[in-house]
């Protein structure tokens, strides 16, 4: 097991390094620079700022210096600054010296904010959000899956299976507009846009304060969010139920006189909801890193509003850090999952 | 389930026996049967009329402009929305009424299924190819080669898939814009621009979408490759591509079919989002994700412009969703549930 996940983890940062090697070269592909605005800027100015940003560099040079900064702790006397290029995601004193890990680099386009300023007061947001329509996924879509399951080919399954293709076929991008149309300029029940935490958050990811004015900035775009993935869930529940309810532990169970209840609850459902489980740690990863056309519309101040805008802007470090964040959060979700899968599923054994 | 006598018999000249031909008669049967599937079917059918008849069925060319009708709404309209009563340009000279530039929204709406079917079609046939070669390939040879490609394929899937197109069409976008005269980059570009930027949404749908369909193939090609018909046509030597073509991939159609047909909402909303968010086809090619877009702004005041174009978009994603649930019924009964 711990050579597997060692394995895994050598195989994780392989990964992330192809995903961080094509995403600099696709992303210095795009013509254009960081610096290239309506006006154009004096050579030696924008020379300057390159020499500064370490620009004029080669490509790979900026590469693995980049990697570095990102990778390789750093262990020193000096106290953080606050400069720019000298703010780490990690910061830990440790008697004389300065542990600092994980530096992603200044934003060009908000000369006095890094990219992990960015994901500091960001990212946490789109947590919050991703966190909630899973929970929201999982409410509607776990008891629609069994309800069908059990009812399989009556009206609630007919029922039930409809709900799940509406929720697939109605898109983000049509279900936002509509909701807000409805609930926020209509009905005035919700607020149509904004979010209701600021930084802090507490442990950095958390809002501070819970409570009516933060939720409901949340229902709508958790919702929007939610819902397509609710439709997954209640599919994969109905097969995975449909499939355990026909075992011949679940004929045992009967056939020993067993209440239905019991042989539903304590036989069936313990055990169909293994794949569904272990299907919730992906989802999240694409609930989070799917969030900003949710963001765009609600005018919530995540980090996809980030990403489109870096893009533009040519703000290499911000796109880099983006794509790698989601990278890692995708990578390590799977890890997760399939080390819970051999917990929960004890047939299952890693060499 | 007839699948096992399913061994097409292609040999030279012989006719195809009842029982291959069956196999897809009962799918079609059952097909047939299905209400959902059938509704969806017939709506594609609609769907794909009014994009090749859009010129007779639109009152307006998708560009006509009329400033002095910016935002015209019609009576009805104004029945099933009152506030707009009070501030709108009220005429009835437009169905569904005009857009903040004055163009007709209907129109707009009838050539941007266009778009959408162009998307739903040709989609499909780009990833399938890339996903079928690929996958044929490393499942036929398998050891070395296969662990090789598939490992590339893991790779690709750890990409945040929207983050990633949306870099590539970036790329797409500036890049090949205003490339050197005379250079393929060039031509890429002119042509991109006679399909109004769909060509590049293709493109980039095509190199994002075909890791699923490598995976299937790969595994069905694994499976289907120790049976003994393979081996008979081994036996009497038959050619490795012939056998690919001729023996395995008839044999693994079904499952690919199914499986592309479900992704085909996916590319339509792939479209849709990248126009959006701005980066799919080019103003004034009507899109419907683009007219979502201008109309989500404006929804306050006019909330028909988002809500006519988000409709149609819905009716084209349920349509593809419910034929597609029902060609894996049909063709796939095991599948049933494990697809998204």
């Amino acid at each position: 097991m711990l050579a597997y996940i060692l394995r895994r983890i050598i195989y994780m940062l392989v990964v992330l390094f192809v995903v961080s090697g094509i995403t600099f070269v696709l992303m210095h592909a795009v013509p254009g620079g960081p610096f290239d605005g309506e006006k154009k800027l004096p050579a030696e100015i924008q020379a300057n700022k390159e020499k500064y940003y370490h620009l004029d560099d080669p490509l790979y040079v900026q590469f693995f210096s980049y990697l570095s900064e990102v990778i390789i702790p750093r262990v020193t006397t000096d106290a953080p600054t606050l400069l720019s290029n000298d703010d780490y995601l990690l910061t830990i004193k440790t008697g004389e010296h300065w542990f600092k890990w994980m530096n992603f680099g200044p934003s060009y386009a908000s000369r006095s904010r890094t990219v992990n300023d960015i994901f500091r007061d960001q990212l946490p947001v789109s947590f919050q959000l991703g966190l909630f329509a899973l929970l929201i996924a999982v409410t509607i879509g776990m008891p629609l899956g069994i309800l069908s399951a059990l009812n399989h080919n009556k009206w609630p399954d007919y029922l039930a299976m409809s709900v799940a293709i509406f929720g697939v076929s109605v898109p983000t991008i049509v279900l936002a507009p509509t909701l807000v149309w409805i609930f926020g300029v209509s009905l005035k029940w919700l607020p149509p846009t904004g979010w209701g935490a600021k930084p802090p958050f507490v442990l950095g990811v958390f809002p501070s304060t819970l409570g009516w004015d933060y939720f409901k900035y949340a229902i709508l775009p958790a919702f929007v969010l939610g819902f397509g993935s609710s439709a997954v869930i209640a599919r994969l529940t109905r097969a995975s139920v449909l499939q355990v309810i026909r075992e011949d532990y679940i004929r045992t169970a009967r056939a020993k006189g067993l209440a239905e209840r019991a042989v539903i609850l304590r036989h069936a459902l313990k055990n169909a909801l293994i794949p569904v489980v272990t299907v919730l740690g992906p989802l999240f990863a694409g609930l989070v890193t799917g969030t900003f056309i949710t963001e765009l519309v609600f005018g919530i101040p995540g980090l996809g509003k980030y990403f489109v805008i870096s893009i533009s802007n040519r703000d290499y470090p911000v796109i880099m850090g983006t794509i790698l964040l989601y990278a890692v959060f995708l990578v390590i979700s799977n890890l997760v999952v399939d080390i819970l899968y051999g917990f929960l599923d004890p047939r299952i054994r890693y060499e | 389930m007839t699948t096992e006598t399913n061994t097409p018999n292609h040999a030279a000249g012989q006719p195809i026996t009842i029982k291959s031909q069956s196999l897809w008669q009962e799918a079609m049967g059952r097909l047939l049967r299905n209400r959902g599937a059938v509704t969806g079917g017939i709506i594609i059918i609609l769907l794909v009329l009014t994009a090749i008849f859009a010129d007779v069925i639109a009152p307006y060319t998708f560009d006509k402009q009329s400033l002095l009708d910016a935002n015209a709404v019609p009576v009805w309209i104004t029945k099933l929305f009152p506030s707009l009563k009070d501030y709108g340009v009220i005429n009835n000279k437009y169905l569904i009424g005009a857009d903040s530039l004055g163009r007709d929204l209907f129109s707009r709406i009838v050539y941007g299924t266009r778009v959408s079917l162009a998307v739903a079609f040709v989609g499909p046939v780009i990833s399938l190819i890339i996903g079928v070669i690929y996958g044929s390939i490393s499942g036929f040879f398998g050891g070395r080669v296969d662990n090789i490609m598939m490992r590339i394929v893991d790779v690709l899937y750890a990409f945040p898939g929207l983050l990633f197109i949306i870099l590539l069409m970036a790329f797409f976008r500036t890049t090949l814009a205003q490339p050197p005269e005379g250079t393929f980059a060039y031509y890429l570009g002119q042509l991109d621009a006679k399909f109004g930027g769909l060509l590049f949404i293709m493109i980039g749908i095509g190199l994002t979408g075909w890791e699923t369909q490598a995976r299937l193939t790969r595994g069905q090609v694994l499976s289907v490759r120790e049976k003994e018909y393979i081996e008979a046509a081994r036996t009497i030597g038959v050619t490795n591509s012939r056998i690919m073509f001729r023996h395995i991939l008839p044999n693994i159609l079904g499952p690919l079919i199914v499986v592309e047909t479900l992704s085909i909402p996916g590319y339509i909303y792939t479209e849709a989002f990248l126009s959006f968010i701005g980066l799919g086809v080019n103003p004034p090619t009507p899109s419907w994700g683009s007219m979502i877009s201008a109309g989500s702004r404006a929804l306050r005041a006019y909330p028909n412009q988002a809500l006519f174009p988000a409709l149609a978009l819905a009716i084209t994603m349920f349509a593809f969703n419910f034929l597609g649930d029902g060609l894996r019924d049909a063709l796939e009964p095991r599948l049933r549930g494990t697809q998204e």
